[in-house]
């Protein structure tokens, strides 16, 4: 892997990302790049099932807010460490996505969509009435919870460096999968099913890894970001207009490639936070992402990478 | 006991009007396989549209619909040609993005314009009463002005030249191309008429329950399960599974609480997907 | 000669269709069988139970001795069949070498990514599309993509090779090629069951020929004998090409 240029490339990304807030302390910066590491994640993993499988995840977010839930559950009854807990938030929904993805992986193009919205939707019903969980009302985390790892103001530190590892984490594993067999057959179920199948790609066992690999890393992700913020409620959790985002900027930074979901997120991050600022686009967020997301579909649908690998070809060898 | 089979009669008549917003949907998959998420938006704009229309012509409710057929016709020729038209060769995957990004355009203009606040269209007619249970009458002239549109869909499709170039370039484009049918100009005929469809349903729900912009998302679902049930491309059965829902929908609603109806029609549209792919009413296609 | 691949009294219905009904056939090893018929005979569905794509309503495959009935068709690639389709299916956004790693990587031999590119790159340039290596697949012409076909299911490295008539729609030259190149499969010892309406090409490639006429064996044998058979010329109805092969064969 360390003999191509790219993944260097990720190494340097995450460093710039753990050193630049660090050396700075510079909270604010901090917490915006927090979010733009969240987005990654989340934009990363969804690539593997949209861009190399060509499954649309619509109900992503659904990962996200389990492993929320799960961490910030063991973390606040049963006192356990944040770093135990997220992982063992991420295995569980891992389970969880396996056992589901069974199920609905078998649907193909917009039913599988719509199923994973189902799911979601199924789900958040679910934990809104779920009591061990808080109900409608969620989880509040007190100050204890932070005691462990040197109080808040440390917690909030060590939150930002986790998900930064879990931010590079996702990019290699991105990567990794990218130029290998199994990847190799993930794109040819992308471009065609059937045809793949005859041609030996083993579709259903396929299938269901990367559905489980694309729930891993986001659960993770939400267990971090829900134990920052020290409430989780599942109408944040499972935020159907974030899944939404999710892929729009996989669309906009070029769907299967590895740093597009980066640079869509990253760029999507930057648009938001302008149009949220200006009091006379906020209402119109969903109409601009929309209208974005239509202008990528007809006619960039390989997003900003796709662009930029059709404009300069040689940057398909480094620029992955 | 009568409690029951009034709530299941009176959910058979809102079905019927499930199964016209269905056969929207299903026309459009079967003409031109490509999923319309924009669907529940359109829907929506249906019920804001006989609202407006409504009070801007003046007349009452029933008066404006003909007027939303033809405004949704349009809107559905044009959506076509701005969304669809580019992404019809490709892979699925970008109909399913294209039509979706429709869907959140519109929805964000819709809130933008009337907010979420909850919009009504107050109609009074008599209803019918038996054993002492009465069936609104805005149910009962929904159901029927549905059942009415669903035959008059039929004798288009069936009885006149445009329906036929439609079912031909359903069944094989490359040769009604050959046949000189000017398969582009049916296509968006086509989706506007699923779009109509889409439109219409939408002013008649809009005469029975109070709505918001977010109203179309649960009239999506419901419209899935449809088309589901009924075997895509089949507006015969869309219609037969409008009803068989709100039969379901009746069944459940002296005894299950309303934010559950959706979850169990997700797993109702998971369940028949997995286990009845060509739907339950489905017709051997031709 | 060994039998590679059995289809005993094996038989699929469509709704009202009854699609094959009873047939019987059977591929040696190493030998190319043609397969021939009117239209709506019944061919391109024998090839989608062989593959897989779906199983029969009764009756059973066998191939090298192992029952394949029902399996999916992934397994039955990774046993060692492998089918270039009537219409193409090239994976339009790979390129062509990547294309044939696929097919190199998940047939018969399971490669690793890369001993499958090492055979995907000999496997280019014995069927010429070497230069062609880094281009889309999509971007290619018809006759280049029927190549691809071809080229992906070699690099599974199959026993058995399913031809869906590979020769439609080339021109005589590109015919000829195409027949050496079937010549050449058969010499590498991969069995072939091809599917051909040309006819002049069936008759000099096959060994041995089975007609299939309304989903129904109807003859079998060298290709004079079959040539010759009145039922057969029956079925055809007097098939100009077919008569015109026979003629220039004997």
């Amino acid at each position: 892997m360390w003999r191509r240029p790219f993944p260097w490339l990720i190494g340097l990304m995450v460093l710039l990302f753990a050193l630049i807030p660090y050396c700075t302390n510079d909270v604010q910066l901090r917490e915006s790049l927090l979010l733009a590491a969240l987005y990654i994640v989340l934009a990363s993993n969804l690539n593997l099932m949209i861009g190399y499988a060509g499954y649309v995840n619509f109900g992503n977010i659904v990962f996200f807010g389990l492993g929320g839930y799960f961490c910030v559950y063991l973390v606040d009854a049963w006192q356990w460490q944040l770093l135990p807990s997220a992982l063992a938030a991420g295995f569980a929904v891992g389970a969880l996505a396996l056992l589901f993805g069974l199920g609905i992986l078998r649907l193909r193009g917009a039913f599988f969509a719509l199923a994973t919205i189902g799911v979601n939707e199924a789900i958040r019903q679910f934990v809104a009435n779920f009591e061990p969980w808080g109900g409608a009302t969620g989880i509040y985390l007190s100050l204890d919870a932070y005691r462990p790892l040197g109080g808040p103001m440390q917690a909030l530190w060590t939150a930002y460096f986790l998900m930064v590892a879990v931010m590079g984490a996702s990019l290699f594993l991105s990567d990794a999968i990218k130029n290998s067999k199994f990847g190799l057959g993930l794109l040819a179920i992308g471009q065609n099913e059937d045809a793949a199948s005859v041609l030996g790609v083993p579709t259903p066992g396929y299938k269901a890894v990367v559905y489980t690999a694309s729930a891993f890393l986001p659960a993770l992700a939400g267990g971090i970001y829900f134990f920052k913020s020290g409430i989780i409620e599942p109408a944040g959790a499972f935020n159907l207009s974030l899944s939404i985002e999710a892929i729009v900027m996989v669309m906009l930074g070029g769907q299967g490639t590895v740093i597009g979901p980066a640079v869509g997120a990253f760029l999507y991050e930057e648009l938001r936070g302008l149009l949220l600022t200006s009091e006379a686009f906020s209402h119109f967020q969903l109409v601009i992402a929309g209208s974005l997301l239509l202008i990528i579909v007809l006619f960039v649908p390989g997003g900003l990478m796709g662009f930029i690998h059709r404009q300069f070809p040689r940057t398909r060898h480094w620029l992955e | 006991m009568i409690g029951i089979a009034a709530s299941v009669a009176d959910g058979v008549l809102v079905g019927a009007v499930y199964g016209l917003a269905a056969m929207g949907l299903t026309l459009i998959w079967g003409v031109m396989n490509v999923i319309n998420l924009a669907h529940g938006a359109i829907i929506v704009f249906g019920m804001f549209g006989l609202y407006f229309l409504a009070a801007a012509l003046g007349v009452p409710a029933y008066a404006a619909i003909p007027g939303v057929i033809v405004l949704g016709f349009v809107a559905g020729v044009a959506l076509y040609w701005i969304a669809v038209h580019r992404v019809i060769g490709q892979a699925e995957l970008m109909s399913l993005l294209s039509t979706f990004a429709v869907n959140m355009v519109l929805i964000g203009l819709g809130t933008a314009l009337f907010s979420t606040s909850p919009y009504n269209i107050p109609v009074s007619l008599p209803g019918l009463t038996w054993e002492g249970y009465t069936f609104t009458g805005t149910h009962i002239v929904a159901a029927t002005i549905a059942a009415a549109i669903a035959g008059l869909l039929y004798l288009l499709l069936h009885r006149t030249r445009v329906g036929k170039a439609i079912r031909a370039v359903a069944g094989n484009r490359g040769a009604a191309e050959l046949c000189g049918i000017p398969t582009r100009r049916v296509l968006a005929m086509a989706f506007g008429l699923g779009v109509a469809l889409a439109a219409v349903s939408g002013t008649l729900i809009a005469t029975l329950f109070p709505f918001t912009i977010l109203s179309g998302e649960a009239y999506q679902l419901k419209s899935f399960v449809v088309t589901v049930l009924g075997g895509l491309g089949n507006p015969a059965g869309a219609l037969l599974g409008g009803i068989a829902l709100g039969l379901v929908e009746g069944l459940m609603t002296p005894f299950m609480p309303v934010s559950w109806t959706s979850v169990v029609e997700f797993a109702l549209f998971v369940i028949v997907l997995i286990g009845y792919p060509r739907g339950i009413f489905a017709f051997s296609r031709s | 000669m060994n039998a590679l691949l059995e289809i005993v009294d094996v038989s699929k219905r469509f709704g009202g269709l009854q699609a094959v009904e009873g047939l019987s056939l059977t591929v040696d090893e190493g030998e190319i069988l043609g397969l021939i018929g009117p239209n709506g005979a019944g061919k391109s569905t024998v090839f989608n139970l062989i593959n897989g794509c779906y199983p029969p309503d009764s009756g059973r495959i066998v191939l090298a001795g192992a029952d394949i009935t029902g399996e999916p068709p992934y397994r039955i690639a990774r046993r060692g069949i492998a089918r270039a389709h009537q219409i193409v299916q090239p994976l339009d956004n790979l390129t062509v070498l990547d294309n044939c790693v696929v097919g190199a990587c998940f047939g018969r031999e399971n490669l690793p990514l890369a001993a499958a590119r090492r055979l995907a790159r000999e496997v280019l340039e014995q069927i010429r599309l070497a230069d062609r290596m880094d281009a889309l697949a999509g971007s290619l012409t018809t006759a280049g993509k029927k190549r691809l076909e071809l080229a992906r299911a070699l690099c599974a490295r199959p026993k058995l090779l399913l031809l869906d008539e590979v020769l439609a729609g080339l021109n005589p030259t590109e015919i000829e090629s195409m027949i050496e190149i079937v010549r050449g499969i058969r010499a590498g010892g991969v069995a072939v069951l091809m599917i051909e309406h040309v006819m002049r090409a069936v008759m000099s490639l096959s060994d041995r020929i089975v007609v299939l006429n309304t989903g129904r064996w109807l003859a079998e044998g060298p290709p004079e004998a079959v040539a010759n058979d009145p039922d057969v010329i029956a079925a055809y109805l007097g098939d100009p090409s077919l008569m015109a092969a026979v003629e220039r064969s004997a």
